[in-house]
């Protein structure tokens, strides 16, 4: 388990056992969406109260569970690369920052598009609402400390430790529609108790939720990989692929 | 785990606790500001200023909204189940509004507990069926799981 673990902190490895997962994650990520999206803007039967207009939370809801899982990751890859020094963590931390911050950002949007016709409005003040987009700042920050140094050392650093920190806004965002009045409701999804919702709805919704994640793995393996090949360019492994691919190709 | 990691692991834990420690307590200071709008039972009560633009939520009470046959003005009033407050709005409706639903009104409140109303937002509750089965539930299941 352990030896697993180091080799896969090793680059080289990584990307030899990368290269094998990725096209599963993909092809399940397509397949996965595909099915979703048809299924829940198509065949799921609209709303009692807002029509068609609830078919946004297949959308909505997916995006805004990568947005808090995406940086949660980007947090434990952070402490990861503080702690133990290992290079691929910081890698993936940098490359799971944009994604995350897109998702937020679909999410907001998506939101509040939905919000002016449900709620009457495209933006409220509200706990939920205000801390999601504090989250897209931390995001945008996150981003642009990694690229205010120098040295990519200094602010990979800087970066993690901003990203440890902000942490603490994502069990603020999940529980603001409980600890105060807001506009946006509370959860339909719990796991204590059965959904708010019935199964020809949620089961599209969980298959959007499953290809969100799948995509986000994708994309994640295949941009680490780049990040890789552009930060061991150097390296004799690296070059000899490249020369391998060229003879070849 | 070799010392240095160790004490650079709780560096980071150490910095982690401080940072949760210092927005709880700022949010435990403003956890009233941060509500987006008073209930009844808090204007009741007086805790809502008067003649300042707030908001204030709750449920619209069954049977209580009189709509002007000749213009848009509409009056109804939003409960908590504990306390009233009358509104009173000129405007159009969200598609959500109606009774038993909830809503947060932005407005000033007057003398005798009367709010004037220049917005009217529907809450969405988390729950999601399908029209057929909200007809069949009607009537079968007490009103506030329906809400």
């Amino acid at each position: 388990m352990w030896a697993f673990i180091h080799k896969l902190g090793s680059p080289k490895w990584f990307y030899a056992i990368s290269a094998r997962l990725q096209p599963w994650f993909w092809g399940l990520a397509i397949l996965l969406l595909l099915v979703g999206s048809v299924w829940g803007l198509v065949f799921a039967p609209s709303d009692y109260q807002q029509g068609n207009s609830f078919r946004i939370i297949y959308v909505h809801v997916p995006a805004a569970i990568l947005a808090q899982s995406c940086f949660v990751a980007m947090a434990v890859s952070g402490v990861i690369f503080l702690v133990w020094k290992i290079k691929i963590a910081d890698m993936a931390a940098t490359v799971i920052a944009p994604f995350g911050a897109a998702m937020t950002f679909v999410a907001l949007f998506s939101g509040a598009v939905w919000g002016m016709p449900t709620w009457g409005t495209w933006w409220v003040w509200d706990a939920r609402l205000t801390s999601m987009l504090i989250q897209l700042f931390l995001y945008l920050g996150v981003i642009a400390l990694r690229g205010a140094f120098a040295s990519r050392d200094s602010g990979a650093r800087a970066a993690s430790v901003l990203a440890l920190v902000g942490v603490v806004n994502i069990p603020i965002i999940k529980y603001s529609v409980n600890w105060w009045n807001t506009l946006h409701q509370p959860a339909t999804f719990t796991l204590t108790e059965r959904p708010a919702m019935p199964v020809e709805m949620w089961l599209p919704l969980l298959i959007m939720v499953l290809g969100f994640y799948c995509f986000f793995i994708a994309l994640t393996l295949t941009r680490t990989r780049n990040e890789i090949l552009r930060r061991e360019s150097a390296k004799r492994w690296v070059r000899e692929l490249v020369a391998d691919t060229d003879r070849r190709g | 785990m070799n010392p240095k990691r160790k004490q650079r692991l709780m560096i980071l834990l150490g910095l982690a606790t401080l940072a949760a420690i210092a927005v709880g307590l700022v949010l435990y200071s403003l956890s009233s500001n941060i509500n987006l709008f008073f209930s009844p039972e808090q204007i009741a009560k007086g805790e809502a200023p008067l003649e300042r633009q707030i908001r204030a939520g709750g449920m619209v009470k069954e049977g209580s909204v009189q709509r002007d046959k000749e213009s848009l003005d509409v009056s109804f009033v939003v409960t908590d189940y504990a306390s009233d407050v009358e509104v009173r709005y000129s405007g159009i409706l969200p598609d959500l509004f109606r009774e038993g639903q909830g809503v947060v009104v932005v407005g000033k409140l007057e003398e005798g507990g009367m709010l004037r109303a220049g917005q009217v937002l529907a809450k969405h509750d988390e729950n999601y069926m399908p029209p057929e089965v909200a007809e069949a539930m009607k009537g079968k299941m007490p009103t506030e799981t329906l809400e």
